[in-house]
């Protein structure tokens, strides 16, 4: 952060969680950047929250933790939070909030851009439409994944979304193209092992150099977790429409920003919404979901994986509830597969790609692919039924049809949805194996799929 | 005298300005020195309480503030249709020409294009009496639309001294004055009316005649008539946009207004790339030179969010008073309520339910309100309506939430979304036995004079059908399916082929987006007729692995997608085929009942 001249104060009235409020101020603005020094000389950050004559509410996001009333100056800067932004920013390391973590210089900036943004025009967006080939089945089969989507993994305590979204990262391409990529990965109050799998899996394909790290682990100040999806976020939107790279962000995990932004909201005693949670909490959320996607006219692109771990596995809680009316679907991890140790325990039914149905069919991909990937739900989700039923009635009270949708059943989550961590299929692959799982159901059971598609690709008798 | 005060306070979207005795509520007002547009919410003394519709991010206190003596309001004129507007009409197109891809603040803009010009038709002449509302003249909007050019509702009647011939002109050029005692008044191609002022009409009429949306599960079974009101609520994943879309691009109005109020920044772009592309089958013209959308996304502003309700509900309102059936749909009115929600909690009012002020249900009676079949003002008389569509997005997809408690206190059509439905991909999501339709008695006429007189009571036992299936799997859940008699597992049967041949319904399929009404009822009558002849099967003696096995069934499930509109005589094939087959089975049965006999 370059020094600014600004007007300093020293007056504080009040100091309350990550709050403090500042009095005397003549000239301060709302969302102002404050820079503040405690007694030993220590510099900490903040933002305005809330400015009238006189009085300043202003966010600090180190925490409050050592700011006495005296002695402690607060500098408005002028201006709001600003990221410093260049091509040398690749393949280095942040803290959460933008500052160097690598003990490296700071990079040259190009320019310095407002943490916030400003909401993209949707008459200049571009809709999303390209394919990305994850080489994971159950993504690309069912759950397909295009350029400029924003596509969460809602997942729990434990389970492998970082595996997954490291798989991700490492194999998401478009088939046929050699693009400029670049992955941009902000840690928000994750632990050390988790960022750290994460640089170590970019590392091992090579792919460090192409990203960007933003690291504001557990251990690191709360308040923070504010700011880092922001600047990781800046820092997307400039890779991608200023150098026009197609950018991956990787945001994890959401579950604690909110929890961030519920600290600040119940600190200024504003009326909540559910769980606590401040009744913002959806425009806030979108204020960061929705910088993703494509511009008329440029390269580049923004494809964001947000992701959230659901508080006791409830996919009902605030943060994935708003979470899901904003994004472009969500990719649902399942405890029940988990145990039973299929990886990725996708859990098809509960998971969804709005914008799949742009990105396949003819000319994308497979003529074919939608109606496999909706005869492959409608399949599984008999098969879930067939299963409930068998589990009162026996396997001796289910007719013939049923029967075999429990085998499929079996089939489809052996054959097709498991696969090894560093296993990258191809799209034909993919759908082989789906019409594998298809045909062994009688012919008639399809009817999702036209007539001319089952003939050429149906294998059962 | 205009209020000129300076900024006190400012917390979000919400300042505080003091010297503002002077303001009136809801007035627009300009605040700070960017003149960002505010709208006065309350006042105490001579300190206004301003909601801001732009990113306050760097508003001093200090600055001023200043009234502009105007509600806020929109402007109502040629130019409206094919445009992108967000919350407080301001064309998003404009604002990209003159601050790129990314919607920066205080960009001054027109709503329409004020110099182009439209070839003006009068319908009146000189000396002719007109009052509120009635119609100037004509000029060709788009292709498809003709606009008429209205005395604003709120003018004094009186006689016309002048009106422009038939000619070009541009929609600031006066074309007609009137005289009402010596009063002499100007009138142009437009007006400005205020957002949250509904547009006044002569009379009220009942909404009789559905509105057609090609789509099966709502035509059928859970229709919404042209003047009505309807919600759709789901959570997310259930398909709310899809299906308003669909309505959208199918439904048989002249105008559609889509707000995108607090969604997907990509679904609005969505509309733009795809309504130019697609055509309206009964006019055969793109379907963009009916829409207007309004789009207030997500991350924009929430104030102007709240604002964009209003916005696109006058718009249709002016459209309906030229006598047109416009339909409005409102993607998602739980975001309006949560913006109301957050100025609510700014300006530190007492809440009610989960933190929204009390006055959610009066605010949604209000909207809901402006839906109807009416008789628009002034001469010549002409019929024109509002549908109103509102999707609710329920936290946790918990109907009893207050949104959706009190939205259905004020609508007549509820589609509910049901979560489980969509995990197995039927859609659209409606649940049958959750949903409800307040129109079937009303529209049933309609049916009956233009598609057939057996609408009504194919629905019925189509649906009864349904209705038994539900009881059943109660049963078949604890017991499995071979506890139930063969008939009853029949009626599982054909419930199942109902709710993939009949309810379930692919928007992305070409053939199967649209459904005709005559399609429709076709459709249904081979299910039924199918029920039936089964049942007589049966109890003849044919047994239920030969019904399940006949391949009319796959047919019949695939005639959605498989049979499109111009050949629906394909149908009557399927009917025969479904008799063939019986008659078939009915020899077989007859059969070995013989063998039986002669063993």
């Amino acid at each position: 952060m370059p020094e600014t001249v600004g007007v300093e104060y020293t007056k504080v009235a009040e100091i309350k969680g990550p709050l403090m409020v500042i009095d005397g101020i003549t000239k301060a603005s709302f969302d102002e950047l404050v820079e503040i020094e405690t007694v030993d000389g220590e510099r900490r950050l903040g933002k305005v929250l809330e400015v009238g004559f006189g009085k300043a509410i202003v966010q600090v996001f180190e925490g409050t933790t050592g700011l006495s009333i005296t002695g402690t100056k607060a500098k408005f800067l002028g201006k709001t939070m600003e990221m410093p932004v260049s091509q040398e920013l690749l393949g280095r390391v942040f803290d959460g909030l933008g500052r160097p973590n690598d003990n490296l210089p700071d990079p040259i900036a190009d320019k310095f851009l407002d943490v916030n943004g400003e909401p993209m025009n949707p008459e200049r967006r571009e809709y999303p439409t390209s394919f990305i080939q994850t080489g994971v089945s159950v993504i690309d089969g069912m759950l397909t994944l295009v350029r400029g989507q924003k596509l969460p993994i809602f997942s729990g305590s434990g389970m492998p979304h970082n595996i997954l979204a490291a798989q991700i990262a490492r194999q998401a391409a478009v088939v046929g193209t050699k693009e400029d990529f670049a992955v941009v990965f902000a840690a928000i109050g994750v632990q050390y092992s988790e960022a750290q799998y994460f640089k170590r899996s970019l590392e091992e394909s090579g792919a460090l150099r192409r990203s960007v790290l933003f690291l504001n682990l557990a251990d690191d100040p709360a308040i923070e977790r504010i700011i880092t999806p922001r600047v990781a976020l800046t820092v997307a939107e400039y890779l991608a429409f200023d150098l026009g790279m197609h950018v991956l962000a990787i945001l994890t995990d959401m579950t604690n920003y909110a929890e961030a932004l519920r600290e600040i909201s119940a600190a200024r005693e504003e009326v909540p919404g559910r769980k606590g949670y401040p009744g913002y909490l959806y425009t806030d959320l979108a204020n960061n979901y929705e910088r993703a996607g494509r511009i008329k006219g440029k390269n580049g692109s923004v494809t964001q994986v947000p992701i959230l771990s659901m508080p006791a596995d409830d996919i009902t809680h605030p943060i994935p509830d708003l979470t899901g009316y904003i994004t472009e679907g969500q990719i649902v991890l399942g405890r029940d597969l988990f145990r039973k140790g299929i990886y990725p325990p996708v859990d098809v039914l509960m998971s969804l790609s709005r914008l799949m149905k742009d990105g396949v069919g003819e000319g994308k991909t497979r003529s074919d692919h939608m109606e496999v990937g909706n005869q492959m739900y409608d399949c599984y989700s008999r098969a879930q039924e067939v299963r409930a039923l068998s589990e009162i009635v026996g396997r001796a009270g289910l007719t013939g049809v049923d029967l075999k949708y429990l085998d499929a059943g079996d089939m489809f989550e052996q054959h097709f949805l498991k696969q090894a961590p560093d296993e990258n299929r191809a799209l034909d692959e993919t759908l082989g194996r789906a019409w594998d799982v298809l045909s062994s159901l009688p012919e008639g059971e399809l009817t999702k799929i036209k007539e001319k598609h089952v003939r050429q690709h149906y294998k059962g008798k | 005298m205009v209020a000129k005060g300076r900024i006190v306070w400012v917390s979000g979207p919400a300042v505080k300005a003091d010297g503002m005795s002077a303001a009136k509520m809801y007035e627009t007002v300009e605040v700070g020195e960017s003149k960002l547009i505010g709208e006065v919410i309350r006042l105490t003394g001579d300190v206004a309480f301003i909601q801001v519709y732009e990113s306050t991010s760097g508003l001093k206190p200090g600055e001023p503030v200043v009234g502009t003596g105007q509600p806020l309001s929109v402007l109502l004129g040629p130019g409206i249709i094919g445009k992108i507007y967000d919350g407080i009409q301001r064309p998003l197109d404009e604002i990209a020409s003159k601050s790129g891809a990314f919607i920066s603040r205080g960009v001054v803009t027109t709503p329409v294009d004020m110099k182009k010009k439209y070839n003006f038709k009068p319908s009146v002449k000189k000396g002719d009496q007109v009052g509120p509302g009635s119609i100037l003249g004509t000029v060709q909007e788009t292709p498809l639309l003709t606009h008429s050019i209205l005395v604003p509702p709120n003018y004094p009647a009186g006689k016309l001294t002048d009106i422009a011939g038939e000619g070009d002109y541009d929609i600031e050029h006066v074309i007609a004055t009137t005289d009402k005692g010596g009063e002499k008044v100007s009138l142009k191609m437009y007006h400005k009316w205020p957002v949250r002022k509904p547009r006044p009409y002569a009379e009220r009429y009942d909404p009789t005649v559905p509105l057609v949306t090609g789509q099966r599960v709502i035509d059928t079974y859970f229709p919404i008539a042209k003047g009505g009101t309807g919600a759709i609520p789901g959570g997310f994943g259930t398909g709310k946009t899809v299906t308003l879309h669909q309505i959208a691009k199918w439904a048989d109005s002249k105008v559609v207004v889509y707000i995108g109020c607090g969604e997907r920044g990509n679904e609005m772009t969505e509309v733009l790339v795809e309504f130019p592309h697609l055509i309206d089958p009964r006019s055969n013209r793109p379907l963009m030179e009916r829409t207007v959308l309004v789009a207030n996304t997500s991350n924009m502003p929430v104030a102007a969010r709240e604002a964009s309700i209003y916005t696109g509900a006058t718009m249709a309102e002016y459209y309906r008073d030229m006598g047109y059936d416009v339909v409005l749909v409102a993607d998602s009115t739980s975001r309006w309520a949560e913006a109301l929600r957050e100025m609510s909690g700014r300006l530190e009012e007492m809440p009610a339910e989960e933190g929204y002020p009390s006055y959610l249900a009066s605010r949604l009676a209000e909207f809901y309100e402006r839906a109807g079949r009416v008789k628009a003002l002034g001469s010549p008389d002409r019929a024109g309506s509002v549908t109103l569509i509102g999707a609710v997005s329920p936290s946790g997809a918990d109907f009893t939430e207050p949104v959706t408690t009190h939205t259905m206190r004020f609508i007549k059509t509820f589609w509910a979304l049901d979560t489980r439905l969509a995990y197995s991909r039927h859609y659209p999501s409606i649940n049958w036995m959750l949903s409800y339709s307040g129109y079937l008695d009303s529209v049933s006429k309609w049916w009956q004079e233009n598609v057939t007189g057996e609408w009504y009571d194919l629905r019925a036992e189509s649906y009864h059908v349904l209705q038994r299936e539900d009881k059943l799997k109660e049963i078949v859940r604890l017991l499995g399916p071979e506890a139930l008699p063969d008939e009853e597992k029949l009626v599982l049967e054909v419930a199942r082929m109902i709710k993939i041949g009949i309810l379930q319904q692919n928007s992305f399929d070409k053939v199967d987006t649209y459904c005709s009404p005559q399609k429709q009822v076709k459709l249904v009558k081979l299910m039924v007729k199918f029920y039936k002849e089964a049942q007589k099967a049966l109890k003849a003696g044919t047994s239920l692995a030969d019904i399940r096995a006949m391949p009319i069934i796959p047919a019949m499930l695939k005639a959605k997608f498989e049979i499109p509109e111009e050949q629906l005589a394909k149908l009557e094939d399927l009917d025969r085929q479904i008799d063939d087959q019986f008659r078939k089975a009915a020899e077989g049965a007859a059969m070995t009942e013989e063998a039986k006999v002669v063993a």
